[in-house]
């Protein structure tokens, strides 16, 4: 167990092993997609209040959930890169922030949509919203402090510290729907409830949650794949490899 | 397992400022906890907490059979419940598709001298319910009369709604 650990975290081995996975990854999640698009946009179900205005919810609520589970994957990794100083935990982190901010991106957008024909507004600074839009400004927030070092390592350890310190506003997300009025609605799905959402709604919107998971994990590996080819150039095995590919 | 010194040191110091953080920003929004809200509740207007001459916003459920509306223009009044204290309100302007009798809905605006409120905005709030229509009928099927008439109920308004949206098109 312990060796299959130190080779994940060596760059060298990790960019062989992912050369594997990835082209099943990319499989995996357009299948998903496809399945979970045509289940949530085709067949199923209007929403007795809202008609099809309802199928915003499949795009929505995955992309928004992906936005905070990217965070919390960045902030893990990250701590780990400061505590341990392995390299790849740092790019893996680094790695998360783009994908991360693209979902993020997407929730605010898509729920703009929805807000407007069910609500009656685009946007309202009510404690749900708000909170969302933070993280969008920590992701940016964290890309902008990683780019102002020279020095990667220094770069590293700096936007670390900062994605920890964001943790926080995770579950002010979460629980912004209980602790405070809000515009936004609760939860529908939770651990120990039964969802207020019908079956066929429900395996639609769960289905989209594994595509943007799946997603969200081949789009992390190719941005680890760069990362680990910009920053290991100089040394013999990406120098091969890149040399091998020109001739 | 061992861990080195300065390794547990940097461990130490992340989980000490995660939780002084933590403490920090609870503190905060524990004291801005009013400010947080979006809204406050027909309850806490009729007990005087509302803000005089200032817009504030309102939220509940729209009274079952509490909406009038104007035939010439566009006036709604209808009352505003947290099933404890009532408030009125009026509204010129139209109405989200949402908007109906037992429905959640946030008003913005500022109460008048006779303690109507005047609404300048009305947004309707989603619960957290997504159900499709056919399923009325199968709860009231399974012996449910009391839900599945609650539902009909909403679905009707809401029929009614589209009907009178389009009669008005044409």
């Amino acid at each position: 167990m312990w060796t299959w650990f130190y080779q994940l975290a060596s760059p060298k081995w990790f960019y062989q092993f992912s050369t594997r996975l990835l082209p099943w990854f990319r499989w995996i999640t357009g299948l998903l997609f496809l399945l979970g698009l045509a289940l949530g946009l085709l067949f199923s179900q209007v929403d007795y209040q809202q008609g099809n205005t309802v199928r915003i919810l499949y795009i929505h609520v995955p992309a928004a959930f992906m936005g905070m589970f990217a965070y919390v994957v960045m902030a893990i990794t990250g701590a780990i890169g400061f505590v341990w100083r392995i390299k790849m935990a740092h790019i893996v982190s680094v790695s998360c922030a783009s994908v991360g901010a693209l979902f993020t991106l997407l929730a605010l957008i898509t729920g703009a949509v929805w807000g407007k024909p069910t609500w009656g507004t685009y946007w309202i600074w009510d404690a749900r919203l708000t909170s969302f839009l933070i993280l969008f400004f920590l992701y940016l927030g964290f890309m902008a402090l990683h780019n102002a070092f020279d020095d990667k390592k220094t770069a590293d350890r700096a936007a670390a510290v900062l994605a920890i310190v964001g943790l926080v506003n995770i579950p002010i997300i979460h629980f912004s729907v209980e602790w405070w009025n809000t515009l936004h609605q609760g939860a529908t799905i939770s651990k120990f409830e039964k969802p207020s959402m019908d079956a066929d709604m429900l395996a639609a919107l769960l289905v989209m949650l594994a595509a943007y998971q799946f997603y969200f994990l081949t789009a992390l590996m190719q941005r680890v794949r760069a990362e680990i080819l910009v920053r290991e150039k100089l040394s013999g095995w990406v120098q091969k490899l890149v040399t091998g590919n020109n001739s | 397992m061992a861990m080195k010194p300065h390794r547990k040191k940097r461990l130490t110091a992340i989980l000490l400022s995660i939780v002084g953080i933590g403490t920090v920003v609870g503190l905060v929004l524990y004291a801005s906890d009013q400010k947080m809200n979006l809204f406050i509740t027909p309850s806490e207007v009729n007990a005087g907490h509302a803000p005089k001459d200032r817009i504030f916003r309102i939220g509940g459920l729209v009274k079952e059979g509490s909406v009038k509306k104007s035939s010439t223009t566009l006036l709604t009044e209808f009352i505003v419940t947290d099933m404890v204290a009532d408030v009125y309100i009026t509204y010129d302007k139209l109405m989200p598709d949402l908007f109906r009798e037992g429905q959640g809905v946030v008003a913005m605006g500022r109460l008048n001298d006779k303690g109507v409120f005047v609404a300048t905005d009305v947004l309707a709030k989603h619960d957290e319910e997504y159900r499709a229509p056919e399923v009325i009928d199968a709860l009231e099927r399974a012996g449910h009369p009391q839900e599945a008439k609650q539902q009909a109920e909403q679905l009707n308004s809401v029929d009614n709604q589209n009907e009178s949206a389009t009669n008005g098109n044409n």
